[in-house]
């Protein structure tokens, strides 16, 4: 990372509560990994008006149980409507975001005017947070939603540090922004690829990621006129132009060795700028990742955990921690980069080569119960493991270590070869004490 | 007689409004890329005042678009901008950030408000909110299909404005991507080397390979265009009957000579079917005037008038 002069904005420091850590939280059990690896909130996608129509979206009965377990921790949870609606969308809102107030659902995301007055109306303990598909990007237009009785913004993942703290210093709302994950790479809701491509509404959350495929790109060699003409403009019936040859006109801009085009995004990472990101005024840090493995939100979430608790303890004193950087990665599907939070994103924040999408680690097993007596833990099983392998434990509470597995039993006692089945669960001898939640990741290959 | 829908048009230069006019544009859409988008050309305020003397002196309109989603560097400019629409007399503004909604009704509020989302303006309520907030017109995303369309008419509280014909955007980013792509290469695009519209720069997707999608750059990012062109003629009486308010050809990306051609044969369509809609009916002639000037790579089509889109 290039080193940046010194923004205006440092020194002026208009916020000092702790920001929120908002987390994404694709089924129930990622909801209770979220929230116990320390998400002060989550979003979550219910059964309509979401944009990962895909995803295991939440039942309203599961929302319930979400929520009772969050509020355990304290924490929020957030739906996400943010569809923009068509005309057969628009009747069953009003039903919908009366469910959601009903469940104890804390704020809705939305973008689209047709959902947030309705859930104005109809649901007024539900608070609206205007979505990111709104690309709001500067504080009069943060300062218009803040009048309409918004109160939070999740601003557009193009405007930088410097951009938001003049938000901040002009407009006294929430402003939500993305830290950490996946991006699109146009202005978000701007983008019809998918509509276009494969008649999947990528703003009713149908995008199939067409900007991840690969392009050619060419420059026409034909001339205006070789197709239009003024001749031709004047003759009553024109016979056929043709003059186009396939594979003469068109001039690539790529040599044969040369990666295809690409929109495709490196991921956004901003463990390294906690600092920046709390000066500036930020007030919640949102991971993107409904579609993420638990194994992926827990390290992330208990990453960011670490770093923001131990800048606000002591922001004169914070340093970063390279073992968190080391974490992050252990998690990251793509390389990262960090947006446009200082500067217009070029050629280094693209992926034009093939993208190699193994996660190097593999979420092992889950402790579900630690006897400090014996030393043992009693271990759920995710993925394959067996006596020899190298794996790590972390979890929220601090624990953090490296061991070999030693010699596995099952639950009656049986010696076992191997952890092979899925949520199987084997004891095993562990070298430090352990927590329930805590998790167990192996490397992968 | 039935009154008649507005034939509007996207005008790049006071040259090209002319011919527009000539050809039998009710309206045309001009402005500068800083505040709009996508624009056929980048018209100064002295050249919006010519034209709208233009468009005045024979009853058309003129309409700026600043539908840029805008920063907080562009807001500076805004209300002198604004100012200068409002003395020189200007139609209507082309909105999509509520910035440059605020500005008009505040600076210059005898202007009317189009509300220009784009791809996002996909329903009547939504419309209608922007109605509320002061827009007296939607313009329909180009994802719509007709039923939607010809259903969301008669719930809407403002007017309406559907493109009939062109290419559509169907990406945009702030990113330059085809300077990134070419810095990635190892062949950095020069600062005297154009990326912009004239180059004639386009994509193809690897299993789609009959299809070219023009991308370029400019002061707003990277735009990624439709492979198609639609093209409604051969179904525009529908849309007449629903009364929707302005039809759109877009100019971007095609020779003058084309958008006059295209021009008046809508002009012609819709001035048969206003004289009589029952005893109006489409002529294939005039299909194949169009199919005479279109570049054969780029097929005529219904767009997602019918469509069904899954999600």
């Amino acid at each position: 990372m290039e080193v940046m002069a010194k923004p205006q904005y440092k020194g002026k420091r208009y916020r000092l509560a702790k920001p929120e850590l908002l987390a994404p939280a694709g089924n129930l059990e990622k909801l209770k990994f979220a929230v116990h690896y320390g998400a002060d909130a989550v979003y979550i996608g219910g059964q309509k008006y979401g944009l990962r129509s895909n995803a295991d979206n939440f039942s309203f009965e599961e929302m319930r149980e979400g929520v009772e377990f969050a509020n355990r921790y304290g924490a929020k949870v957030f739906v996400a409507t943010n569809i923009y609606a068509h005309n057969e969308d628009i009747e069953g809102i009003e039903a919908y975001l009366k469910k959601l107030e009903e469940v104890g659902i804390a704020a809705i995301i939305a973008a689209d005017p047709a959902i947030i007055e309705v859930a104005k109306r109809a649901a007024p303990k539900l608070e609206v947070h205007l979505s990111t598909q709104q690309s709001t990007l500067n504080w009069q237009a943060v300062k218009f939603w803040k009048d309409e009785g918004l109160p939070r913004v999740v601003l557009g993942r193009e405007t930088s540090l410097e951009e938001i703290a003049a938000i901040k210093e002009h407009v006294d709302i929430e402003i939500e922004a993305f830290i950490h994950g996946a991006m699109c790479s146009s202005f978000s809701g701007r983008c019809v690829l998918s509509n276009h491509f494969t008649d999947r509404d990528s703003n009713r959350g149908g995008c199939c990621q067409s900007c991840r495929w690969k392009y050619d790109l060419f420059e026409d060699g034909r001339s205006e006129e070789s197709w239009v003409s003024e001749e031709s403009m004047m003759e009553q019936a024109p016979p056929a132009l043709s003059p186009f040859k396939p594979g003469l006109t068109q001039i690539p801009l790529f040599q044969p060795e040369d990666n295809p085009f690409t929109m495709g995004s490196k991921d956004l990472c901003m463990l390294e700028h906690i600092p920046d990101l709390i000066e500036a005024g930020i007030d919640s840090f949102k991971i993107e990742g409904r579609m993420k493995s638990i194994h992926y939100v827990a390290t992330v979430v208990n990453v960011y955990r670490q770093a923001i608790d131990s800048y606000m303890a002591d922001p004169e004193g914070y340093v970063l921690k390279p073992e968190w950087v080391e974490e992050i990665n252990k998690a990251a599907n793509r390389p990262l980069n960090t947006g446009f939070f200082y500067d217009t994103p070029d050629h280094e924040d693209h992926i034009y080569e093939p993208e190699e999408k193994a996660v190097p680690y593999d979420f092992a097993g889950l402790v579900m119960e630690y006897d400090d007596s014996t030393g043992t833990a009693i271990i759920q099983q995710r993925n394959h493991f067996k006596p020899g392998d190298e794996i790590e434990f972390f979890g929220p509470e601090g624990t953090f270590f490296k061991q070999k597995v030693g010699s596995l039993e099952d639950e009656s006692g049986a010696p076992l070869d191997a952890a092979r089945h899925p949520l199987q669960l084997v004891r095993m001898k562990v070298e430090q004490p352990l927590k329930n939640f805590d998790m167990m990741r192996k490397r992968k290959g | 007689m039935i009154r008649k829908p507005e034939l509007l048009a996207a005008a790049g230069s006071v040259a090209e409004a002319n011919v527009y006019f000539e050809a039998g544009a009710d309206a045309l859409v001009v402005g500068e890329d800083r505040f709009g988008m996508r624009l056929p050309g980048s018209m100064n305020p002295d050249h919006i005042r010519e034209v709208t003397e233009l468009a005045h002196a024979s009853g058309r309109k003129i309409y700026v678009c600043m539908n840029n989603l805008m920063t907080n560097d562009l807001l500076a400019d805004l209300p002198d901008y604004v100012k200068t629409l409002g003395a020189i007399g200007v139609d209507g503004v082309e909105f999509n950030d509520p910035s440059v909604l605020t500005s008009v009704k505040t600076i210059a509020p005898q202007i009317k408000l189009h509300w220009n989302a784009e791809m996002t303006a996909t329903n009547y309520s939504t419309a209608n909110y922007w109605g509320s907030k002061g827009a007296s017109r939607v313009i329909l995303a180009r994802e719509l299909n007709m039923d939607e369309i010809t259903e969301m008419k008669p719930q809407l509280q403002v007017e309406a404005q559907v493109q009939i014909h062109g290419m559509t955007n169907i990406y945009h980013s702030k990113r330059r991507l085809v300077q990134s792509y070419m810095a990635h290469q190892g062949r950095p695009v020069g600062d005297e080397e154009n990326l912009g519209k004239e180059r004639g720069l386009f994509l193809i997707e690897a299993e789609r390979q009959e299809e070219k999608y023009p991308i370029y750059e400019d002061v707003n990012g990277t735009h990624i265009m439709s492979s198609e062109d639609i093209c409604i003629l051969e179904d525009l009486h529908l849309l007449m009957s629903a009364g929707i308010d302005s039809f759109k050809v877009e100019t971007l990306l095609k020779p003058l000579s084309y958008n006059e051609k295209v021009l008046r044969i809508y002009r012609n369509a819709i001035d048969l079917y206003a004289a009589d809609p029952n005893a109006y009916a489409f002529q294939e002639a005039w299909m194949d005037e169009i199919r005479a000037i279109q570049d054969p790579e780029r097929e005529l089509s219904f767009g997602f008038f019918y469509k069904e889109q899954v999600y």
